[in-house]
């Protein structure tokens, strides 16, 4: 089997006044090229610490992580990271925000004439080539979502990772953005890791839900092979057995599995 | 970079831009959201809910022209009473003998302002040349001072150990009174116009650093995030990301820096002598000319005026607060 993006006996642990914290211990999780992985647990778990260490703003205290044969010593372009708040720099464009990502990846060893096509692809990609020259604070904020995904997939990264992309937006936005991305990922093969908190999204996308434990130490608890047949239909699914059999699943290992203590 | 593009009509505002209902970013962000409602097709229900509510706003109700009359007469009349009210209360001062009435100072004006760039010797000019003389100072201090305190506020912001060091010395030094630098000038410089010029460095170079140093130290986590996530080059991080993150804060004291520079000149002329409106006000008073020390405050607090709302202009141009939503 490919193995794509391995996560090995990773953990990390903080140092705080209060001593040492745990916040992940001994994860293994290997995602095939192609694969559609989603990281679902109770907030504080260390979902979105889990995705960092892939990302490398985080440093593993134990383990080892490798993207395509090489071990993650530090952030790169090739693990393009969609942030939750869309993080894009409000002083530039919809079109400059892509193309400063463009021209990172490719600036080196293509032409002007190509990087600016590649920007207009991407932001094609996503439907937006009619807000290509508007700045962020003058589109909504499922467009500005969509441009931190043109920008993401624009520096064709080996593994493309999302933190709870579409936590800000409101459900019909989302809902929408949500069956973009399985165009956009059935399009371009992307291999996707993606951190949600939302149990339908979860299952709606992924080829495998990842389920984490709570923390502290918190680690891998379960792995659902979400075995639905693509292109996947929201509607279709809804009253599917199989779908409500893999949601219930998820549900289970949350509210009953993990119910998470009053704080 | 960006002048041109209509979110900063609000540059053309005189009050300050952080305060100013500001319509654009929302008449395009509903059609942005019926946009995206459109090619929703997997749900049907969503168009009807959400379908363009209505134009009422085109036209305006009388009531609201009304309204709108008022709220301009407001605008107007309200600060020219002030104007007229104030100039009675100087009317009503002055009957009292000790100062020049509004009739008397007026004419006095007249005269000086018949004949701004006359040139009678060294210390006798007309008062555009007063005027830009002491502009010139400022210019040349303030511009030392940016030179200095931006790229200081950028290391200061960026390493940490910079801070620790330099803060003790910025917090004793800051508050000292302007003047109290110039007998320094005097003394390192050997001369009047570059003790003067010394003295605005030194004030106003404070807002400068202190302001820069904030910017950059409150620089969005997730931008640095994008910076690292991308592996910028350090120059790519501080063309697109530092600086432009940090140039309102930089704008800020920059303005702040400028009327600081502004209230010293005046001060520092009035000791150093030479030719300018400081040294105009202290020689009016050795003249007795009562008139011209008015003529002289009017044309500081014009002059003041005109610097700061220039400035806040153009900070109104780099504002990006309001995007961050």
């Amino acid at each position: 089997m490919d193995r794509h993006l391995i996560v090995e006996q990773a953990g990390i642990t903080f140092d705080t006044k209060q001593g040492p914290f745990v916040a992940l211990r001994d994860v293994d999780l290997t995602v095939r090229k192609g694969e559609f992985v989603t990281l679902i647990g109770h907030s504080g778990c260390g979902k979105s610490t889990l995705l960092n260490l892939v990302t490398g703003l985080l440093h593993p205290t134990a383990g080892h992580i490798f993207v395509a044969g090489r071990e993650v010593a530090g952030p790169g372009p090739d693990r393009a990271v969609v942030f939750q708040n869309h993080s894009l720099l409000p002083w530039l464009t919809c079109f400059e925000n892509v193309h400063l990502a463009v021209e990172r990846v490719f600036g080196g060893v293509e032409p002007r004439v190509r990087l600016k096509a590649r920007t207009d692809a991407a932001l094609a990609l996503v439907h937006l080539e009619h807000a290509a020259h508007k700045y962020p604070g003058e589109v909504s904020g499922g467009m500005k979502q969509r441009v931190g995904i043109a920008r993401a997939l624009a520096m064709e990264p080996k593994v493309l990772l999302m933190d709870e992309p579409f936590g800000a937006l409101d459900a019909l936005t989302r809902a929408h953005l949500q069956d973009e991305l399985i165009k956009i990922v059935a399009a371009t093969g992307s291999t996707v890791v993606m951190v949600t908190h939302d149990v339908d999204e979860a299952v709606l996308l992924s080829d495998r839900v990842v389920m984490l434990t709570n923390g502290p130490a918190a680690t891998i608890g379960e792995i659902l092979e979400v075995d639905l047949p693509r292109p996947r239909d929201r509607l279709a699914l809804a009253a599917d057995a199989r779908y409500m059999a893999c949601r219930s699943a998820v549900l289970a290992f949350l509210y009953q599995k993990q119910m998470k203590q009053a704080a | 970079m960006s002048a041109a593009l209509p979110r900063n009509v609000l540059a053309a505002d005189t009050a300050p831009p952080r305060a100013v209902v500001h319509p654009l970013p929302y008449v395009v962000k509903d059609r942005v959201v019926q946009d995206s409602v459109v090619k929703d097709s997997s749900r049907p229900q969503m168009p009807a809910a959400l379908a363009p509510s209505s134009t009422t706003a085109a036209h305006p109700s009388p009531a609201a022209a009304r309204r709108r009359r008022t709220e301009l007469l407001l605008k107007i009349l309200a600060p020219v009473l002030g104007i007229v009210a104030f100039i009675g209360l100087w009317a009503l001062v002055a009957k009292g003998g000790s100062i020049p009435g509004p009739g008397a100072t007026f004419d006095a004006a007249r005269a000086v302002f018949a004949d701004p760039f006359y040139r009678n010797g060294p210390n006798d000019q007309g008062i555009g040349w007063k005027v830009a003389n002491s502009l010139g100072r400022v210019g040349i201090g303030f511009g030392l001072a940016a030179l200095v305190g931006i790229p200081l506020g950028f290391m200061i912001g960026r390493f940490r150990f910079l801070a620790g060091m330099s803060e003790p010395i910025i917090s004793l030094l800051r508050p000292v009174s302007p003047l109290a630098w110039l007998p320094i000038g005097l003394l390192v410089f050997k001369g009047a116009q570059s003790a003067a010029i010394w003295t605005i460095f030194i004030s106003s170079i404070w807002p400068m650093i202190i302001n820069t140093t904030v910017g950059v130290q409150r620089i969005p986590q997730d931008y640095m995030n994008v910076a690292r996530v991308l592996n910028l080059s350090e120059w790519k991080v501080f063309t697109k990301i530092l600086f432009p993150a940090v140039l309102p804060y930089m704008l800020t004291g920059v303005r702040l820096s400028i009327g600081v520079a502004w209230l010293v000149i005046v001060a520092a002329e009035m000791l150093t002598g030479g030719v300018g409106l400081g040294f105009w006000v202290w020689d009016e008073w050795n003249n007795l000319k009562v008139e011209n020390i008015l003529i002289a405050i009017a044309v500081i607090g014009v002059i003041g005026l005109a610097l700061e709302q220039s400035l806040l202009l153009l900070a109104g141009r780099f504002d990006y607060a309001k995007d961050r939503s």
